[in-house]
C-alpha cells in the first residue's frame, strides 16, 4: 500500500518577478524558416508538432526565410508597416488624451501591433472578426475611420456607439468587427456559430475568432472548440499569448499543457503556433488557416506568440507584478522595427524614409485628434444625448422603458 | 381546428416557421434525430434536412453562444435548453450577449433568437428538473420573456417569437405539456384534447408578445398569474366559490400593465400566484407596479402565493408546490382583509 503523506498544492509562478533580471530562456524559440509549410488540406494527425514549434518568417538579420516567406510584395509590406505605425500612433495619442482626462479608459497594442494588422491583410470583405480589445488593427489596416475609432474612445456626440460602450469596445459591421463585448472568452463561442450559420447558408464567408492567453481557461473557449470541432466550422480561432493577463502570467491559464496551440489537439483541430511579432509570418499562417477555413477544411487554431509591453489598460501597472526591463529582453523583438529592417534590407525603405513617415503619421493622427475632439470629449464639448441611452434596449421601446424615459425627463 | 397538446402546438410553430423562413434554424441536447426529450422537435430533422434540425455537445453557453453568432450573422435560431434547470452555463451569454448585441453597438449586430426552455414543477423532477427562473431573465435589459399556458398560447407567441427582432427566453411549463393541470396531483388530469384551448389553428398565427388575457373574468379580486398557476387559480376560485378575475399574463416581458390596471381598478383586490420563489420573484415586481399603479383603489394588502424559498426538493413537492389549498386560502383571506 502506498504510504499515506499530506498532499501539497501547486501555485505556478513566472520565472522572476519585479526586482529580478528578465529572463525567457523557458521560451524556445526556433531558427525562422525552420518549420515546414503543409498543404492546407493536411491530416490534422500529420502536424501536431506544429502546435509546439513556431513559425517564424524573418530571421535575425532581417532576412524573410523559409517555407512560410514571398507571400508578400514591397509595396504591401510598406502598407503593412504604415498600418502599424499608424496603429502605434493612434495608441500613443488615445493614452495620452486619457491620461488629460479627455476619456476614462484606453488600452494599448504597443508590441501586438503586428497581429491584428496582418491578419486583417488575409481576410476578405464580408468576413468576420469578434475581436477582443487589442485588435484595432484590424479596424486601422481595414481602413475604418480614424476619427470615428477617436469618437468612439471619448464617448463623444459623434460616437458611433452613442456614448453606450467603454472606450475601444468598437463595433463596424461594414469593416467586419463585431460588436466587442468586455467580458472574456464569450465572442469565442459566437465566432464558431456565425462561421456555422455561414456554411448553413451554403455562403462563403468565414469568421475569425479572437481571445487572450488568461481568458482560454474560460469555458466559453472549451465550448468553441467543440462546436467548432465537432461541425467543422470556417472559423479561425486566434489566440493572442502575450505572456500576461493583467497582473497573471501565462502559465496559470495554461497550466501543465506545453502550450497554447496544444489545446486543439484534443479537438483534432489543425494547431499552430506563429511568431506574433513577425508581420510576414502572421500574414502567412493567417492566409494559411483562411484558406483552410475557405475551402470548408474547417477550423484551425492559431497561438500567436508575442509580448505585451504595456500595461493591460490604463487601470493597470505593470511595474507590480513584472520586472521593469522585462520587454527589453523579449525575445521576438518588436514588430514595426523588424518589419523597418526587413524593408531596409530589402532595399526598400531607409532611416530617413522611417522618420519622415513617423513624422506625417503623427500629423495626419493628430489632424484626426483635432476633428474628433471638435466633437467633444467625455468630459466637454458635445456628448451623446441621454436620451439615446433609452434607445435600442429593443427594436420596439415597450411600454415600461418609455415610462422611465419620461420619468427622466429626457 | 386540429386538436394539439402543448407539444404538438410548440412543434408545429417551429415546423410553419422552418417552411415559411429557411433562416430558421433549430437544434440543442437530443433535438435533432431523436426529437427532443419532451418530443418537441420530433420530425423536423427529417423534415428539413441536418443543417437545419441538429443535434449539439452538452453544452449549453456552447448552444447559446453559437446561436447568438448565427443570429447576428443573419440566421433567426429557435434553440432548446433541455431543462431551464440547464440554462446556467449560458446566463453570460444570455445577459451579457444576447440581451446587449442590439444596445452596444447601436443596432449594428442584432440578435433575433429564441430560447425555448421546460420549466417548472410538478413531475417529481427535484431540484435540476423543476426550477422556474423567470425573474433571472425579467430583471435583465434587452430580454422578452414569455410563457404560455396552452397549446393555442404557445403556438402563437411562439411564431411571434421567432419572428421578434430581439431575443426571446421562452419558458414552456412542462407539466402543462400533456393538460391543463390545476395542482391536484392525487386526480387524473384532463387531456388538451378535451380542452377547448387544445384547439389550434393550422398554418401562421400570431399572439402579440406584451398582451395578457382573461382566463377567467370576475369581480371581487384579480389574480395574476402564468404558466401552471393559471389553472391552480382557476380550481382554487372555483373551489372557494371566489369570483375571482384571472389574469394570464402569457409574457412577463413586455408586461401588459393596461390589462392588469383595469382589472384590479375593477375588483379592488389582487393575489399574485407563481411557482418560483418567493423573494425577488416576478411577483415582487408585479406587487410593485400593481400598488403604484392602483393604490387608491385597493381595499385589502396585495398578496402573493409561490414557491418557498428553498430548492425545489423531490420527496415534499406537493409540500412546496402552491397548490389550490394555498391559493384558495389566500383568496379568502384577501377577500376577507
Amino acid at each position: 500500500m502506498t504510504e499515506r503523506r499530506p498532499l501539497t498544492l501547486h501555485v505556478p509562478e513566472p520565472a522572476v518577478r519585479p526586482g529580478g533580471s528578465p529572463d525567457f530562456s523557458n521560451v524556445k524559440i526556433p531558427k525562422a524558416g525552420a518549420v515546414p509549410r503543409p498543404n492546407v488540406d493536411v491530416d490534422p494527425e500529420a502536424i501536431r508538432d506544429l502546435a509546439f514549434s513556431i513559425i517564424r518568417v524573418l530571421n535575425r538579420s532581417g532576412e524573410a526565410v523559409g517555407p512560410w516567406a514571398g507571400l508578400l510584395s514591397d509595396g504591401e509590406l510598406l502598407e503593412g508597416l504604415r498600418h502599424m505605425m499608424m496603429l502605434r500612433t493612434f495608441d500613443a495619442r488615445m493614452l495620452m488624451a486619457q491620461r488629460q482626462g479627455k476619456t476614462s479608459f484606453y488600452m494599448q497594442h504597443l508590441g501586438e501591433e503586428a497581429i491584428s494588422c496582418a491578419f486583417r491583410r488575409a481576410l476578405s470583405p464580408g468576413d468576420m472578426n469578434f475581436p477582443t480589445y487589442r485588435q484595432a488593427g484590424l479596424l486601422i489596416a481595414g481602413g475604418y475611420s480614424m476619427v470615428d475609432m477617436m469618437c468612439q474612445v471619448y464617448s463623444n456626440s459623434r460616437d458611433p456607439l452613442k456614448g453606450r460602450q467603454l472606450p475601444v469596445m468598437y463595433s463596424s459591421k461594414e469593416h467586419g468587427f463585431f460588436t466587442i463585448s468586455g467580458n472574456l472568452a464569450t465572442q469565442y463561442v459566437q465566432a464558431v456559430g456565425w462561421a456555422m450559420a455561414s456554411a448553413i447558408s451554403n455562403d462563403t464567408k468565414i469568421a475569425a475568432a479572437w481571445i487572450g492567453d488568461g481568458s482560454t481557461a474560460e469555458s466559453d473557449f472549451h465550448a468553441a472548440l467543440v462546436f467548432a470541432s465537432t461541425y467543422k466550422a470556417p472559423v479561425v480561432l486566434n489566440i493572442v499569448n502575450n505572456q500576461w493577463a493583467i497582473s497573471t502570467f501565462q502559465g496559470i491559464a495554461r497550466g501543465g499543457a506545453g502550450t497554447f496551440a496544444a489545446r486543439g489537439l484534443g479537438f483534432g483541430i489543425p494547431s499552430l503556433r506563429v511568431d506574433g511579432n513577425d508581420y510576414l509570418a502572421v500574414y502567412a499562417v493567417a492566409r494559411w488557416a483562411i484558406e483552410r477555413a475557405r475551402r470548408n477544411l474547417g477550423p484551425t487554431l492559431v497561438e500567436y506568440v508575442t509580448y505585451r509591453v504595456g500595461a493591460h489598460s490604463t487601470s493597470d501597472d505593470p511595474s507590480a507584478y513584472r520586472p521593469k526591463a522585462e520587454s527589453d529582453a523579449w525575445p521576438l523583438g518588436d514588430p514595426i522595427i523588424r518589419l523597418k529592417n526587413h524593408l531596409i534590407m530589402r532595399g526598400a525603405w531607409s532611416e530617413e524614409r522611417h522618420k519622415q513617415a513617423e513624422a506625417e503619421i503623427q500629423d495626419t493622427v493628430i489632424a484626426a485628434q483635432k476633428v474628433a475632439e471638435s466633437y467633444g470629449t467625455l468630459h466637454a464639448g458635445a456628448k451623446p444625448s441621454a436620451r439615446d441611452m433609452f434607445e435600442g434596449v429593443y427594436a420596439e421601446m415597450p411600454p415600461h422603458l418609455r415610462r422611465q424615459r419620461q420619468q427622466a425627463g429626457v | 381546428m386540429a386538436r394539439m397538446t402543448m407539444i404538438e402546438a410548440i412543434r408545429d410553430a417551429m415546423d410553419v416557421m422552418m417552411a415559411r423562413d429557411e433562416r430558421v434554424v433549430v437544434f440543442g441536447e437530443d433535438v435533432g434525430y431523436f426529437g427532443g426529450v419532451f418530443r418537441s422537435t420530433a420530425g423536423l430533422q427529417q423534415k428539413y434536412g441536418m443543417t437545419r434540425c441538429f443535434d449539439t455537445p452538452i453544452s449549453e453557453a456552447g448552444i447559446v453562444g453559437t446561436a447568438i453568432g448565427m443570429a447576428s450573422y443573419g440566421l433567426r435560431p429557435c434553440i432548446e435548453i433541455q431543462f431551464a434547470d440547464y440554462m446556467y452555463p449560458a446566463y453570460d451569454q444570455i445577459v451579457s450577449e444576447a440581451a446587449r448585441l442590439r444596445y452596444r453597438s447601436n443596432g449594428e449586430f442584432t440578435c433575433p433568437l429564441v430560447i425555448r426552455m421546460p420549466t417548472g414543477g410538478g413531475i417529481f423532477g427535484g431540484q435540476t428538473h423543476s426550477q422556474s427562473p423567470e425573474a433571472l431573465f425579467t430583471h435583465v435589459a434587452g430580454l422578452k420573456t414569455v410563457v404560455p399556458s396552452n397549446p393555442y398560447d404557445a403556438k402563437g407567441l411562439l411564431i411571434a417569437a421567432i419572428e421578434d427582432p430581439d431575443p426571446v427566453i421562452f419558458l414552456e411549463p412542462k407539466r402543462l405539456y400533456n393538460g391543463p393541470f390545476d395542482g391536484h396531483h392525487d386526480r387524473p388530469v384532463t387531456s388538451w384534447s378535451k380542452h377547448h384551448l387544445g384547439e389550434v389553428p393550422s398554418g401562421h398565427f400570431t399572439l402579440p408578445l406584451g398582451k395578457a388575457s382573461v382566463a377567467r373574468e370576475g369581480s371581487a379580486m384579480t389574480v395574476l398569474a402564468y404558466g401552471t398557476m393559471v389553472y391552480v387559480a382557476q380550481a382554487a376560485a372555483a373551489e372557494m366559490g371566489v369570483d375571482a378575475e384571472i389574469i394570464d399574463l402569457r409574457t412577463l416581458i413586455p408586461l401588459d400593465m393596461e390589462t392588469i390596471k383595469t382589472s384590479v381598478s375593477k375588483t379592488g383586490r389582487c393575489v399574485i400566484v407563481h411557482e418560483a420563489t418567493l423573494t425577488s420573484g416576478f411577483g415582487a415586481e408585479l406587487a410593485a407596479l400593481v400598488q403604484e399603479a392602483c393604490f387608491f383603489q385597493l381595499e385589502a394588502p396585495i398578496a402573493r402565493v409561490t414557491g418557498w424559498d428553498t430548492p425545489y426538493p423531490h420527496a415534499q413537492e406537493w409540500d412546496y408546490f402552491p397548490g389550490p389549498a394555498r391559493v384558495g386560502r389566500a383568496l379568502v383571506e384577501t377577500m376577507e382583509a
